[in-house]
């Protein structure tokens, strides 16, 4: 048992109790505090993902219950590289965070430790149930995270937000619950393991707790009818709140990468393959509902937000392949989406803050104050999420569409994804061209020197401390390309412990079941 | 007795969605509550329906109750409770700051 698991979620528990204890201080306490326990979440979850590129699956026995009573934390190769990228995602937005952002509303950030603790409980935990509890710690601090700094916008979607995850949330236990009704478990080792067993007159009921689930793991990860909460939310509120929620949607990829492998995959007996007719006819339906989305938006936030959507429907059409090169490749493109639509968050708030009467809109301004440096910004951030070479999208786009080409179904992935990142790079281009060079003679406008936001804040960017993150966040697009050999084996690597689950079996029931698993497959 | 359950959860997840499809945040979220209430009942069921049965082993008991789904009902209503207590918050904050109870922020218009 590897003690070290539980380790992320403990620091992220300790790190919000601390800042919520130091509430009545200064905020420069709370900002320490919460910087100090992200750094540390990073060398935590960088040694957890370290130890999983050269070590097997491990397991945390929460108080040595014996899984399948007890509950679990299994740390494999996808969960540690999803906490790694969600940590040094959430401290980069926190570096942008403490710039002012986290000054206009209470407790930002206890509620931003509590947010990381959610996401990476989800990613960590092995336990159906378990998941649920860490999908509604992470639901229940975003609603106020989305609602941080006030505003009528925020409110109104704020509350589409939380009312929809509500309903997510019952739909959710009903899966649950036709699921441990039909296999008396929850543990989602042992559920692969019954499932695979399962005789057929029970088929109708698992095939249906499968696809319950599957409804809402598609509302949290943004698929076609349910997305609608996704361009409001995430373009009204803070941009480092947006920029973490970069990392949300995955969430909902990864539970879909996690449930359909292990326990519905080729080896599931009566319910094999339940999702594969469904993900990619629905996630190249996605790809092109966000690619016009990104074209008909005239503000520079939401064209951000349908980059979500686009960037869930390519992943998931990839992944609804369900062959392993396919989803290797759309690993090595998970983490660079992540950090890239975060940096186009970032990059659109500070341009937003430097254009007093339009903000983010696609309407003339005033000429921004830093123009070259954002120029910079946002060319390298738009030539990465297009697709265009040198940076990460262009290799990770080639990996992805090369490794689909055997599946059925290629030509299709093939020609909406290729057309779909033609049309992002027209949008992408025209908000450029609006944004740098379309710009008001500053005389016109009878403005001068210092000006504030539409919040009423004096504008923060005068030193060069704001444009950090967005370009670290930018930087680590070429660092995927430099060490693209080394990432791509690990991905391959990753892909093949999803698509032959007999190694997460065994660590988490032990060689016994897994050697029933295996009679019962015919050794898949 | 499982007639009686099935038409219950049935009754109580229907009259949610229809409250649910109302325009005004009242009675959104007390049709949110009823479907709580009957996902609660529902996942209570799924550890099959016992009549004065124990969940914990004891001396010369043949039969038990499924004490998982009772610790699971445990937890989602704690949440239940907490997501509604805070929806309540944020409709009244959303009622004050667009001086509408309409969930699209609409003033006036059809209930």
């Amino acid at each position: 048992m590897n003690h070290y698991i539980v380790l992320p979620l403990l620091v992220s528990l300790m790190t919000g109790a601390l800042v919520i204890l130091s509430s009545g201080h200064s905020i420069a306490r709370q900002r320490t505090v919460s910087l100090g326990g992200s750094l540390l979440l990073i060398l935590v979850t960088g040694f957890l993902l370290f130890q999983s590129v050269n070590g097997p699956v491990q397991v945390y026995v929460m108080g040595n219950w014996i899984a399948p009573f007890g509950i679990v934390m299994v740390l494999d190769r996808l969960s540690a590289m999803m906490i790694f990228v969600t940590s040094l995602l959430a401290f980069l937005c926190l570096v942008y965070a403490i710039q002012g952002t986290d000054t206009r509303g209470k407790n930002f950030h206890a509620l931003f430790q509590f947010q990381i603790l959610g996401i990476n409980g989800a990613f960590l935990t092995g336990d159906l149930f378990n998941l649920f509890v860490c999908f509604e710690i992470m639901l229940l601090s975003s609603y106020g995270l989305v609602l941080h700094g006030g505003g009528g916008l925020r409110t109104r979607a704020g509350m589409h937000y939380a009312m929809l995850n509500l309903i997510g949330s019952s739909i959710f236990l009903i899966g649950v619950g036709i699921l441990y009704g039909v296999l008396g478990t929850l543990n989602m080792a042992d559920m692969a393991v019954r499932i695979t067993s399962a005789p057929a007159e029970n088929a109708a009921l698992i095939q249906a707790g499968g696809l319950i689930l599957f409804g809402v793991f598609a509302l949290k990860a943004a698929l076609l009818p349910l997305y609608f909460w996704l361009p409001d939310s995430y373009g009204f509120t803070s941009a480092p709140v947006a920029a973490l929620f970069a990392v949300m949607t995955k969430v909902g990829i990864y539970a879909i990468l996690r449930v359909y492998t292990l326990m519905f995959g080729d080896h599931a007996g009566v319910s094999a393959n339940l999702l594969s007719p469904w993900l990619l006819p629905i996630a190249l339906l996605t790809l092109m509902a966000g690619v016009a989305g990104m074209i008909a938006s005239q503000d520079l936030r939401r064209t951000t937000a349908f980059l979500v959507i686009v960037s869930v429907g390519t992943l998931l059409a990839v992944i609804g392949t369900f062959q392993a090169e396919a989803i290797a490749a759309a690993i090595v493109y998970l983490p660079h989406s992540t950090f890239l639509t975060a940096a186009m968050f970032v990059t659109a708030d500070m341009i937003g803050c430097q254009r007093p009467t339009a903000g983010t809109r696609l309407i003339p301004d005033i000429p921004l104050t830093r123009p070259t440096l954002l120029g910079l910004l946002f060319l390298g951030t738009a030539v990465a999420i297009a697709g265009l070479p040198p940076l990460s999208g262009f290799t990770a786009k080639v990996m992805m569409l090369m490794a689909v080409l055997p599946s059925p179904g290629s030509e299709w992935i093939w020609f909406v994804v290729l057309f779909g990142g033609f049309l992002s790079l027209i949008a992408l281009g025209r908000a450029g061209s609006v944004i740098f060079w379309k710009t008001l003679p500053l005389a016109d406008t009878g403005l001068t020197g210092s000006v504030n936001d539409r919040d009423g804040n004096k504008l923060f960017l005068h030193g060069p401390v704001p444009y950090i993150p967005a370009f670290v966040l930018l930087g680590i697009s070429p660092l995927l390309v430099f060490f693209g050999h080394p990432i791509s084996q690990f991905a391959q690597t990753m892909a093949h412990q999803l698509m032959a689950p007999g190694p997460y079996i065994e660590a988490v029931l032990g060689t016994d079941v897994l050697t029933l698993f295996l009679q019962s497959t015919g050794g898949l | 007795m499982e007639a009686l359950v099935c038409v219950t959860v049935g009754i109580l997840i229907a009259c949610g969605v229809y409250l649910i499809l109302r325009a005004r945040t009242f009675p959104v979220i007390l049709g949110l509550n009823l479907i709580g209430f009957g996902v609660n009942i529902f996942l209570f069921a799924m550890g099959r329906l016992h009549t004065n049965l124990p969940p914990i082993i004891s001396p010369g008991q043949t039969q038990y109750a499924d004490p998982l789904p009772q610790a699971l009902v445990l937890t989602a209503i704690v949440i239940g409770f907490a997501m509604i207590a805070f929806v309540v918050v944020l409709a009244l904050r959303a009622d004050e700051e667009l001086d509408t109870d309409h969930v699209d922020g609409k003033p006036g218009g059809p209930s």
